[in-house]
């Protein structure tokens, strides 16, 4: 064991894992983009209709019945029918089949919490707002969404985190697929190869406790102050 | 009363779903700067009635005029911020600062920042707030402290009309007794016409000029001035809404300044005793009251006269009760009982007045 562990960091020292195409640096550019793009498209696509529905009050078990069905559906049957039935269609097999698996991935946590972010804003706070003549437009965006975002972007983190430590992934059947080339590979060398399968682990685990600090202190600069302390005070509890 | 500032014209509502009426058939007027407190129990459509006034609710039949103008003539939003608008819970937003909370609705009005900021200085100064409160959250401040934030958010755009729905109901009574001093001052400067929904009698009585009582499904049982109310319950309903020690109660809304007071037995000190004899014969009482110019300076017993001479050198014995002219007729009652005796000497500003006794409270109580 500690061998191993000597010859990873060996292996993650060596000056040649850290340069050209197949270097750390650009598997760790193409992981981002793999885990970023995908997320981005989700929260595009998730946000303005759970928001709209949750304002409302429309479909409440909706929240619950999409986290429900994202659990359900395998991160690996959409990669690979969507490589299947993509790359016929001339689209990038190392970009769209990953993307659309891990987009897919991202949906739930984020619909099912922004929805539970605008449903759990207190309701006397909308009908204040409503009753001191502001829009309903302007009770999403002056209130609703900046007290409910603190659960939002909890929705956005775990969505994020899943996505990053599910890109490897891509790599077993479109090439790419940022650190998992290096575990893929190292696993089709059998043993010879697990030195190379382990950094490739350990490269993931870490950027996803980068992701996850980085996100962590952008959250800080969104969440108005006096939502922060509201929550300290009346914890809001995690959806999912 | 000219045209009054709100008027409800046969208003009824009812919600999808249910049976009956949330509020049924209720006419209503609501005068200039006064506040008229909405009563009742649970169910009675008060917070409904309230909150069709600004459009929360849309009647389902009727007519509701502010200020003579049909409100659903009136886009709701505008509507709106032309209402001052506290609910219970007050409803501050925990992500603005205090300041950012009271201009709410000139922001919304497009103010100008100047005339923003100078305004919410001058509301926290009204309601009676530290300035230095304007850059916390609403979750640093206390109950009290958020309420007046509530308040003066509502004053902000100076709107002519306030709606308050419960506002100080979830306040310990202490600090509850306190806000509607506030209120009652307030109003004294601003004579706002407020409309005040509450399910507790006392605050109802204590802070309208005129109440109106509603029983369960919108039902308007009585409808005036305290003081109406307590000495003539229209209904059996109202009667036990209002509960005990009604007659006390009313006594209380009663300054004693409304009483016709006695003149009473007074000279002045420089008379002489002679005339004190003539003026305790005249009166069918034993003892005379000595003033001196407007002031009171005691009483002496006709025992105690001597045969000839001024009532000048003479030792006299201090009243017991003395009370302003302001006070309540329950409070001069409670102070000639506790001190057992008949009369109290009511003076204003320290001059002599008359003379307030227990047959004339008692007189007060039969009207």
């Amino acid at each position: 064991m500690t061998e191993l562990i000597g010859q990873v960091v060996a292996w993650l020292t060596d000056a040649s894992h850290w340069v050209g195409r197949d270097g750390i640096p650009a598997r760790t550019v193409e992981h981002l983009w793999l885990a970023l793009a995908p997320t981005s498209a989700a929260v595009a696509v998730a946000v303005p209709p759970a928001v709209w529905l949750a304002h409302r009050r429309r479909f409440p078990f909706l929240a619950n019945a999409v986290v429900n069905v994202g659990r359900a559906v395998p991160s690996f049957g959409i990669l690979a029918a969507s490589f299947v039935f993509l790359v016929p269609l001339g689209f990038d097999f190392r970009f769209w089949p990953p993307a659309v698996a891990l987009f897919a991935l991202a949906l739930p946590p984020v619909f099912t919490n922004t929805y539970a972010a605008i449903a759990g804003v207190p309701r006397h706070l909308v009908e204040a707002a409503r009753g001191m003549g502001l829009t309903e437009r302007q009770v999403i965006t002056r209130i609703e969404l900046p007290v409910g975002m603190p659960v939002l972007l909890a929705g956005v983190e775990i969505a994020l985190v899943q996505v990053v430590a599910t890109v490897p992934l891509a790599a077993v059947i479109a090439g790419g697929g940022g650190f998992g080339q290096y575990i893929v590979r190292g696993f089709a060398q059998g043993v010879a190869g697990r030195v190379e399968a382990f950094a490739g682990a350990v490269l993931v685990a870490v950027l996803t406790l980068g992701v996850q600090g980085v996100f962590r202190s952008a959250e800080r600069l969104v969440v108005p102050s006096g939502v922060r302390r509201m929550r300290r005070e009346r914890p809001v509890g995690r959806a999912v | 009363m000219s045209q009054p500032m709100i008027r409800l014209d046969r208003v009824t509502k009812t919600f999808p779903g249910a049976d009956r009426p949330a509020v049924r058939d209720l006419s209503l007027d609501v005068g200039r700067g006064e506040i008229l407190t909405l009563v009742g129990p649970s169910g009675c459509g008060k917070t409904t009635t309230l909150r069709m006034i600004n459009r929360l609710i849309e009647p389902t039949s009727g007519r509701i005029y502010l200020d003579g103008q049909d409100v659903t003539d009136t886009d709701p939003h505008r509507l709106r911020r032309s209402i001052g608008y506290v609910i219970q819970q007050v409803g501050l937003f925990p992500h603005r600062t205090v300041a950012e909370n009271i201009a709410t609705v000139p922001e919304l009005l497009g103010w100008e920042r100047e005339r923003v900021d100078r305004r919410v200085e001058e509301l926290v100064d009204l309601v009676g707030l530290d300035r230095e409160l304007l850059d916390r959250y609403p979750g640093e401040l206390s109950g009290g402290q958020q309420q007046r934030v509530g308040v003066a958010r509502a004053l902000a755009a100076d709107p002519p009309v306030l709606l308050m729905d419960e506002p100080f109901g979830a306040v310990d009574p202490i600090v509850r007794g306190r806000l509607q001093d506030e209120l009652l001052a307030l109003q004294e400067r601003l004579r706002k016409t407020i409309v005040f929904v509450t399910h507790d009698i006392d605050e109802a009585i204590r802070l309208g000029d005129r109440m109106c009582i509603l029983n369960v499904g919108g039902v308007v049982e009585q409808v005036g001035s305290p003081r109406e109310v307590l000495s003539a319950p229209a209904s059996a309903f109202v009667a036990e809404f209002l509960g005990g020690e009604r007659g006390l109660r009313r006594l209380g809304l009663i300054p004693i300044g409304e009483v016709e007071l006695r003149r009473g037995p007074m000279v002045q000190r420089t008379a002489t005793v002679d005339e004190a004899r003539r003026v305790m014969a005249r009166e069918g009482v034993d003892w005379v009251g000595v003033l001196d110019g407007d002031r009171i300076v005691g009483w002496v017993a006709s025992g105690e006269l001597p045969g000839t001479g001024t009532l000048e050198e003479l030792e006299t014995r201090p009243f017991l009760v003395t009370v302003d002219r302001s006070t309540s007729l329950r409070a001069a009652l409670d102070a000639v009982v506790t001190s057992h005796t008949r009369v109290a000497v009511v003076v204003e500003q320290g001059r002599y007045v008359g003379l307030l006794d227990v047959d004339l409270i008692a007189e007060e109580i039969t009207e």
